[in-house]
């Protein structure tokens, strides 16, 4: 029951914590129209380029922004409670880590898949962009996994937030690698081997995959084994980065620099 | 200083397996354009936010000197720092895609780049001048990055988009300044491009002038300057 009302209560609690910054002047402008213009950006620069379809960037942009929440919010709900100095006081708890970190990361994923579902809407309103209706309910699967995916890259960023000073620039240093390695917006075949194979070991890269055949028409069936590695590449990043936590709490308790980096 | 070379990449890729490897010394330049687009709006607009956390806004407001003598500076000091992403992108083209640096004009390619970085400088005035009645002016910020890398064809060519977001992207110094340089790059009449961004930097300058008066004083009789 306790580890019930901290993966729920704690994490919801954790999530509207981080609005006493994330205001609507920027969540909005950040979350849903900065999407919009990165896929009509990356839409138009394939036109010049002769490159792929809009329906190619509208579904490999609408799905790489969730990692903007994903990662950011994650690694913020960890490292924010630093700079908030209340980190120790949560860690000196004797709060089970696990229902205490996944319930910060369960309002993450949920605010993740309602940025890329609006991204994707709104996307291929404004570019003419038809999906089959019978690919909406897979492709919110492939979104939900892929956030979760994100979202476990988030708590590996989080737990090496705790010894960098700065997890901002260094999300924001992610998010660029995944929209170049992921296939957002090249081909993977287009992309030198040793980043497409790269690829295969980050979020994103197979739900985009998955994403862009299910609108081509493929079923769900068909599709399974890219879902599959999505989710067991979000499983082992969620895997590392909570051990890396569970570390860097115990060496921050020996060496006594929890509330330092 | 990552994410010029990383939306060059993107670019790189793209033009490339687009079959328009002739195109890359465009994308680089485009690129490089970004990033200065990028330093000159969130350093410009991040410094009245940066002010106003450190509680020093109001001290440099009511210092003897004028606001506008302080705030021009530092507009075009970020503009310059984007400067990097032009060499960088460019270096990184060269290095890694093989993009050819050979340049048509190269005393105008020499031209152009100061000519660009001070428009840009002066348009970051006209935005911080405006930003000074916003709290959140970072999340305006977030809002005019990508647009503006759309509308003023450093990607994109303007005549690929629709109509009406022309007009928009001609009043934008972008627009004139990735003219001027890759014409002056590539070959063509750089002299009628740089001649505009500076005339449109002569605007700015204007624009910013008035705004910061009037702005600055708008925020002092709603003594909401400090507020965040």
């Amino acid at each position: 029951m306790k580890s019930l009302r901290l993966f729920f209560v704690g994490g919801l609690m954790s999530y509207r914590a981080l609005f006493n910054w994330l205001s609507p002047w920027i969540f909005v402008p950040t979350f849903l129209v900065a999407p919009l213009f990165q896929i009509l950006l990356f839409a138009y620069i394939g036109r010049a380029a002769g490159l792929e379809s809009d329906r190619f960037y509208v579904i490999g942009n609408g799905l790489q922004y969730v990692s903007l929440p994903c990662v950011f919010a994650m690694g913020n709900a960890i490292t924010g409670e630093r700079w908030q100095q209340t980190l120790g006081a949560i860690l000196a708890t004797p709060a089970r880590r696990l229902p205490l970190f996944l319930g910060r990361a369960m309002p993450v994923i949920a605010n993740g898949v309602l940025v890329t579902a609006f991204a994707l809407a709104a996307g291929s309103a404004l570019l003419g962009v038809r999906v089959p209706a019978s690919a909406l309910a897979p492709l919110a699967l492939v979104i939900v996994v892929s956030a979760f995916a994100c979202t476990g890259l988030g708590l590996a960023m989080a737990a090496i937030g705790l010894r960098v000073r700065e997890v901002a620039v260094l999300s924001n240093v992610v998010f660029g690698v995944l929209l170049v390695f992921c296939g957002v917006n090249v081909p993977l075949s287009s992309l030198p081997g040793w980043m497409s194979t790269t690829a295969e070991g980050l979020p994103l890269t197979h739900g985009i995959a998955a994403a862009r055949q299910l609108a081509d028409g493929a079923g769900l069936g068909h599709v399974m084994g890219l879902v599959a590695g999505e989710a067991a590449v979000g499983i082992a990043y969620g895997v590392a980065g909570y051990w890396l936590l569970r570390f860097m709490e115990w060496q921050s308790r020996r060496l006594a620099t929890l509330q330092t980096a | 200083m990552l994410q010029p070379l990383i939306f060059a990449s993107i670019a790189f890729y793209v033009f490339r397996a687009g079959h328009k490897p002739g195109t890359l010394l465009y994308a680089a330049i485009g690129a490089g354009l970004m990033g200065i687009w990028s330093s000159t709006l969130f350093g410009s607009g991040g410094a009245i936010q940066w002010e106003r956390w450190q509680g020093t806004l109001e001290s440099l407001i009511v210092a003897p000197p004028p606001f506008i003598l302080v705030l021009t500076p530092l507009t075009v000091a970020t503009a310059t720092t984007g400067l990097y992403a032009l060499c960088g992108t460019l270096l990184w083209g060269r290095l890694l895609f093989g993009v050819p640096l050979h340049l048509a004009h190269p005393f105008l390619f020499a031209l152009a780049i100061p000519v660009t970085i001070l428009s840009l400088g002066f348009l970051g005035l006209v935005l911080a001048s405006t930003f000074i009645l916003y709290r959140n002016a970072n999340a305006l910020s977030n809002l005019l990055e990508y647009p503006v890398w759309l509308v003023t064809g450093l990607l994109v060519p303007l005549s690929l988009l629709p109509g009406w977001v022309r007009p928009i992207g001609w009043a934008l110094a972008p627009t004139w300044g990735v003219r001027a340089i890759r014409a002056a790059a590539l070959g063509g009449r750089p002299l009628p491009a740089i001649g505009l961004c500076a005339a449109l930097g002569a605007v700015y300058l204007l624009l910013g002038t008035v705004f910061l008066d009037r702005f600055e004083r708008l925020a002092r009789e709603q003594a909401t300057l400090s507020l965040t």
